[in-house]
């Protein structure tokens, strides 16, 4: 069974011809160079695409993917990052920090105590580093609380 | 020859301050933990530094000095892990792993290590010089380029570097594409018009490409510990005191010798880089040596030769990047980035125009070398403990470092979703097989390539022919398809030895 590379080929044929699209429509600007903003992305997308339809025919052996349990691991650390993003600067860095480097740590080596130590090790860590050693301007807690 | 001299005495004169000195201690220090790590080679490890470089508001030359101990301190401590682990800190020291593991296990993993260490030194302070010698001289040929031959020379390097990264040339090439097609979002620089954005404001400056760097490598390589648990072979070799084998360095000076030259023109090569540096190094020794050399079995050539090839080839690797503007690896494409960023423009001007930057950085890497000979020798049990640091706290702290790092140079949460997303991009990726520096070259030169091409059209009003109307262009071209269909041949001859899954970083 070679269905990642094909799955993946197709995906990318299919995002290709649409990024092709996208760019027949970009408009043309007033002036313009012989060339224009069209061509080139066009010409990129499209060998892209072929290369999408060269993974579907002649695909590689199948990769190893993790089994279901890690892949769920995989899924909360993307959605535990995202989170991360739009939670820093409301929360401030102290609290979003230690909760998502104590998760990311008991993923990486299941010991509950040791990964809420690095977590919340980790955070004030950083941010003393971060704050008074290389002298950025982080917010510790959320605004407001002191 | 006069003139090198004089222009190094202005770069020491530079790299000599007290503080640009402290810099590069400092980052060679870093370096060296960073390319010990298991997993953490010097292309992570510079991308992740980048962020904080710039938030520090240090000027070029510093910035780059400590930019570029890094990736010299990670080159040298690649090989620890792979004597005493037998798992490559980074994929250059892959080679190491062949006779530096045996000979640690026969008891003297103390000698595999300074035996290394020189080598290290050998073939790093001799490419330096090798770039002190060829690079001016290559800006010079590079003055006659116009649009048509850089054209020809970014397609050379996607070509190259995707022909050699990967097993697969559809995937090298659609890595390629992917990249320019992400810096073709946000405004065009001829018409100043936004394009491909998809009506999204954040997207109008387009992607930036210390976000890509991060994401692709930093946090791919976080999920490729969480999906292991972080499981990595345990350190049970005992260094002992640490003596300086003399004689067997000596007897492994021709050695040394002829792997610095090679090693140093693989680095040169577009898109080859350090792995293979070390490993036609190791082939070339191997072959010389014979059946009754021992290769394989912890012999001291063995170990010399690929460290020195490796070394050599990150030397090599700058001349293009600083001459060219053309990065020949992983890790050089990273300081392009840098340079990029510092708003100093590589290609055969900087060489006139900032004299400062590039015999500041050539005489810190000199000086770099000594300190890390220093460090890689008397006190390379410093970094032996280094290695019993837990993944479950390292990796952790990477991604945070990594996110503030963005954090505090865009302030945008933005830019943080776009890491998430380019690390899953980077994790998928790499499981597929796909590789992930034509994408980061991609987004560097993709813009640069598009002008050049357009600038060719104008020129021409728009006669294509004129892209083969030099010699120098067809040349390039012609070695641009060469580079892209030889491996396909050439992959039957040569086989890479296999590495654990678990080590397989990024060059």
């Amino acid at each position: 069974m070679r269905v990642s590379d094909r799955i993946f080929g197709a995906v990318v044929v299919v995002g290709s011809l649409g990024y092709v699209a996208a760019a027949s429509q970009i408009a043309a600007p007033f002036f313009s160079d012989p060339m224009g903003s069209r061509a080139f992305p066009m010409l990129v997308g499209t060998v892209a695409a072929i290369c999408g339809a060269m993974m579907i025919l002649r695909p590689d052996g199948e990769p190893d993917w993790p089994p279901g349990r890690a892949f769920g691991a995989l899924l909360l650390a993307t959605a535990l990052l995202v989170g991360y993003a739009y939670a820093l600067r409301p929360l401030g860095f102290l609290i979003p920090t230690a909760i998502v480097a104590g998760v990311l740590s008991w993923q990486i080596a299941p010991n509950p105590k040791a990964a809420a130590l690095t977590g919340v090790g980790l955070s004030a860590g950083l941010f003393l580093v971060f704050r008074y050693v290389l002298g950025l301007s982080l917010l510790g807690f959320p605004r407001g609380w002191f | 020859m006069a003139e090198i001299v004089a222009n190094l005495g202005l770069g020491f004169s530079i790299a000599l301050s007290p503080y640009t000195l402290m810099l590069a201690i400092l980052g060679c220090f870093i370096g060296t933990i960073v390319g010990a790590l298991p997993g953490l080679g010097p292309s992570n490890g510079v991308a992740i530094m980048i962020p904080i470089t710039f938030t520090l508001g240090l000027d070029a030359v510093a910035a780059l000095v400590l930019l570029t101990a890094i990736y010299y301190g990670a080159m040298y401590g690649g090989r620890i892990s792979s004597i005493l682990l037998n798992i490559p800190g980074d994929e250059p020291a892959m080679m190491t792993c062949l006779d530096g593991h045996p000979m640690a296990r026969n008891g003297r993993p103390g000698d595999a290590l300074v035996i290394s260490g020189v080598a290290s030194f050998v073939g790093a302070t001799l490419s330096t010089i090798g770039l002190m010698i060829l690079a001016p001289a290559l800006s010079r040929v590079a003055y006659q380029f116009g649009p048509a031959e850089y054209f020809a020379l970014y397609l050379l390097a996607f070509c190259t570097l995707g022909g050699m990264a990967s097993n697969n040339q559809a995937k090298a090439a659609l890595a390629s594409c992917l990249g320019i097609m992400i810096a073709m979002v946000g405004l065009d620089p001829n018409s100043g018009m936004a394009r491909l954005t998809g009506g999204n404001l954040h997207l109008y400056d387009g992607v930036d490409f210390l976000v890509a760097i991060v994401g692709l490598f930093a946090v791919s390589e976080v999920f490729f510990f969480i999906e292991k648990h972080g499981k990595q072979g345990a350190l049970n070799i005992v260094v002992g005191r640490v003596t300086i084998p003399w004689a067997e360095i000596w007897s492994t000076r021709w050695t040394m010798a002829r792997s610095s030259v090679l090693g140093f023109l693989a680095g040169v090569l577009p898109g080859a880089g350090a792995s293979l540096g070390s490993f036609l190094t190791y082939m070339t020794e191997k072959s010389i040596a014979g059946d009754k050399g021992g290769f394989g079995t912890g012999v001291a050539k063995g170990i010399a030769a690929p460290e020195v090839g490796n070394n050599a080839a990150a030397g090599g690797a700058l001349v293009p990047m600083l001459t060219l503007g053309v990065p020949g690896s992983g890790t050089t494409a990273v300081l392009l980035a840098v340079l990029v960023t510092l708003n100093i423009t590589p290609g055969p001007t900087l060489f006139t125009e900032r004299p400062d930057v590039v015999w500041g950085l050539i005489a810190s890497l000199l000086i770099a070398n000594f300190v890390l000979l220093a460090m890689n020798v008397p006190m390379v049990k410093v970094f032996v403990r280094i290695l019993r640091l837990p993944p479950a706290v390292l990796m952790p702290g990477v991604t945070m470092v990594s996110f503030v790092g963005i954090y505090a140079l865009t302030g945008s949460y933005f830019d943080l979703l776009l890491v998430v997303a380019f690390g899953v991009l980077g994790y998928v990726l790499r499981k597929l097989d796909v590789p992930t520096v034509p994408v980061i070259l991609g987004i560097l030169l993709g813009g640069k390539m598009e002008k050049q091409l357009r600038d060719a059209m104008v020129l021409s009003d728009g006669d294509w022919t004129y892209l083969v109307s030099s010699p120098i262009a067809v040349g390039l071209l012609l070695a641009a398809f060469l580079g892209f269909v030889a491996p396909l041949f050439l992959r039957r001859f040569i086989r890479k030895p296999p590495v654990p899954d678990h080590a397989k970083p990024i060059d």
